[in-house]
């Protein structure tokens, strides 16, 4: 700030007088210390022979061990699926997202535009666990409706879905695109209806087509918030939804090859015997690499638009 | 828009598709639907399916007949979304409050350690560890409200900048006129203004609440003091759970249960209450994500 202004010197009386307002931030900073700040201390955890005995605190040292296990043996598939599966989500959930937000738009009948507008986002309402049924009653082997209702009419023998990897990676890739793509539209189309509509009237004065419109007007006028998209999301690339990849495969050890993210494995090598280390050294690896990823993402944010960087 | 032929074909075209992404996303939900109210023998023979050969209602009769499990489950899902919402929103709404007002010293310290919290975590290990064996919150109801989702920087955030842009500075003024205190002034003006801010974080609250089953995940393994996802989650590989508790209070055991389509019946029941508030509440869903994705 230029203009500094001449700041009062903060006196008890003066200071006595926010007194209530100090009373109603206490029990969310409160909540806070406790919640977020405790558990960031203790990521040190990964550095320890945990003992349940001694505490976090009280543990033994044993320098990089567990990074060691991590990495001789697990961290290369659960990196390699986590940053897999986010890269392919970002991809299609943005081409998605904008396809229907410019489709959303351009439908002239308000009412079927509200009807649209709502179904794409019904989806994202629906909790994972009950995603987990709609996809088992797709497919389940006995009776799933792809393997009695498609599969059978079609002449093609059953298909075992929860023990072959191959496909999972195409299920969750359109479940994810189904649960989440009614969420990116949703702001691309806030985006669209931000845009001059004087830019279209002179575009269709001078004849252009609906399809020069697009690309000649709508998709540069979105460059921005798509590149912010981006960049919050690279910011995320180590993060995993849980559920999708814990809940959605019903924790089939059969497809671990291509389900176990980051964020499955912490929680399964934790409630495993003996595993904590391991799982404190992949959270504390997703914890710094997340953290360099959100700095660095907002950083490039704010060389494009400073406004729509984070902070 | 005017109507020439290439506009009315072009309209034609869009809505087709869109009619088609529609059905793409509410079709997986009327199988949900269909399923729970299909009879246990046609999904044995025909599988899951739009159109069953038999409907029936005997997996409603035997949740029913089973009420304990259910509506316990179903009670404790309500008791939480309750308490982990209102506390929520209460909390937001007095930091919002008080990082508003420009005066407060220390204000942007505070700011920063708040939205500090959004940049870092330390991830599930060292949160479960202290939850667990710290403050001893396993198998207690305390377990499904207070880890991770009784607040969120983002909504302090949000309030706090609807506060300050929302509410004109010449109404705290008046009110300062008038001799009222900081409480009185939030109590009587702030609070009751900023009413859509506060719906559209408790509605996400809610909804947050209402679908977590990862608390219980973690911190559960009372099936007294499952939530409604908690139990499916037990459900989906072992349809028995549903009789833990029926058996020692001596009723509707005897029933046999319609595996198939009982699970489908409780997923349903689960997502009715959404179901049911979505079309009178959407404008708010919809803004809350707009306003979501302007800050992360």
């Amino acid at each position: 700030m230029k203009t500094k202004k001449q700041k009062p010197r903060l006196t008890w009386t003066t200071f006595k007088g926010y007194i209530p307002l100090y009373l109603m931030l206490l029990p969310g900073l409160v909540y806070f210390f406790i919640n977020n700040y405790i558990p960031m201390a203790g990521i040190i955890v990964a550095f320890k022979k945990y003992s349940k005995r001694k505490g976090i605190y009280g543990s033994d040292w044993c320098g990089l061990k567990n990074f060691e296990f991590l990495f001789k043996n697990d961290a290369a598939l659960i990196i390699r699926n986590t940053l897999l599966y986010n890269i392919v989500f970002i991809i299609l959930g943005m081409v998605v997202g904008v396809a229907l937000a410019i489709l959303i738009t351009d439908v002239y009948s308000k009412r079927c535009k509200r009807l649209y507008q709502s179904a794409i986002l019904l989806p994202f309402l629906v909790s994972i666990v009950v995603v987990s049924y709609i996809v088992f009653a797709f497919l389940s082997a006995e009776n799933g409706m792809v393997n009695n209702g498609l599969l059978k009419a079609l002449g093609l023998p059953a298909v075992q879905w929860y023990a072959e990897p191959k496909y999972w990676p195409f299920i969750l890739t359109f479940v994810n695109l189904w649960k989440g793509c009614g969420y990116g539209t949703l702001i691309y189309i806030a985006g669209i209806t931000g845009i001059d509509p004087a830019f279209y009237e002179a575009a269709r004065l001078d004849g252009a087509s609906r399809w020069k419109q697009i690309t000649n007007i709508t998709l540069p006028c979105l460059v921005p918030s798509l590149i912010t998209m981006t960049m919050l999301n690279i910011g995320r690339i180590f993060c995993s939804d849980f559920g999708l990849f814990y809940q959605v495969p019903q924790n089939s050890g059969a497809l671990f090859s291509v389900t176990q993210t980051i964020d499955t494995y912490v929680y399964r090598a934790l409630m495993s015997a003996g595993g904590i280390g391991r799982s404190a050294a992949a959270g504390f690896f997703q914890s710094i690499v997340g953290f360099i990823l959100v700095m660095g993402a907002n950083f490039l944010v704010r060389r494009i638009s400073r406004e729509n960087a984070m902070f | 828009m005017l109507r020439t032929k290439s506009n009315i074909r072009y309209q034609a075209i869009i809505n087709t598709v869109m009619m088609l992404v529609t059905v793409i996303m509410v079709a997986p939900l009327v199988l949900l639907f269909i399923s729970s109210i299909s009879s246990e023998r046609s999904l044995l023979v025909n599988g899951y399916s739009f159109l069953p050969k038999e409907l029936s209602l005997d997996a409603y009769r035997y949740i029913f007949s089973n009420r304990q499990t259910i509506f316990r489950a179903y009670g404790i899902t309500i008791i939480v979304t309750i308490i982990g919402t209102t506390c929520n929103v209460m909390l937001s709404a007095m930091m919002g409050y008080a990082l508003s007002v420009r005066k407060l010293p220390f204000r942007n310290i505070i700011n920063f350690y708040i939205f500090f919290t959004m940049l870092f975590s330390g991830g599930l290990v060292p949160s479960y560890l202290m939850w667990a064996n710290t403050f001893h919150i396993k198998n207690t109801l305390l377990a499904l409200i207070l880890p991770n989702f009784l607040l969120s920087a983002m909504n302090v955030i949000l309030v706090r900048t609807y506060y300050t842009t929302s509410i004109p500075e010449a109404l705290y003024e008046a009110a300062k006129i008038d001799g009222a205190s900081y409480l009185q002034i939030f109590t009587k003006v702030v609070f009751p203004m900023g009413k859509p801010i506060l719906v559209t974080i408790g509605l996400f609250s809610g909804l947050t609440y209402w679908n977590d089953w990862t608390n219980g995940l973690y911190y559960i393994n009372d099936p007294k003091l499952y939530s409604i996802q908690n139990l499916l989650n037990k459900m989906i590989q072992d349809v028995q759970a549903l009789q833990a508790n029926a058996s020692a209070a001596g009723s509707g055991a005897a029933m046999q249960i319609p595996t198939v389509s009982v699970r489908m019946a409780i997923a349903f029941v689960a997502i009715l209450p959404i179901l049911i508030i979505y079309p009178f509440l959407q404008k708010y869903f919809a803004e809350g994500v707009a306003l979501g994705a302007v800050k992360g």
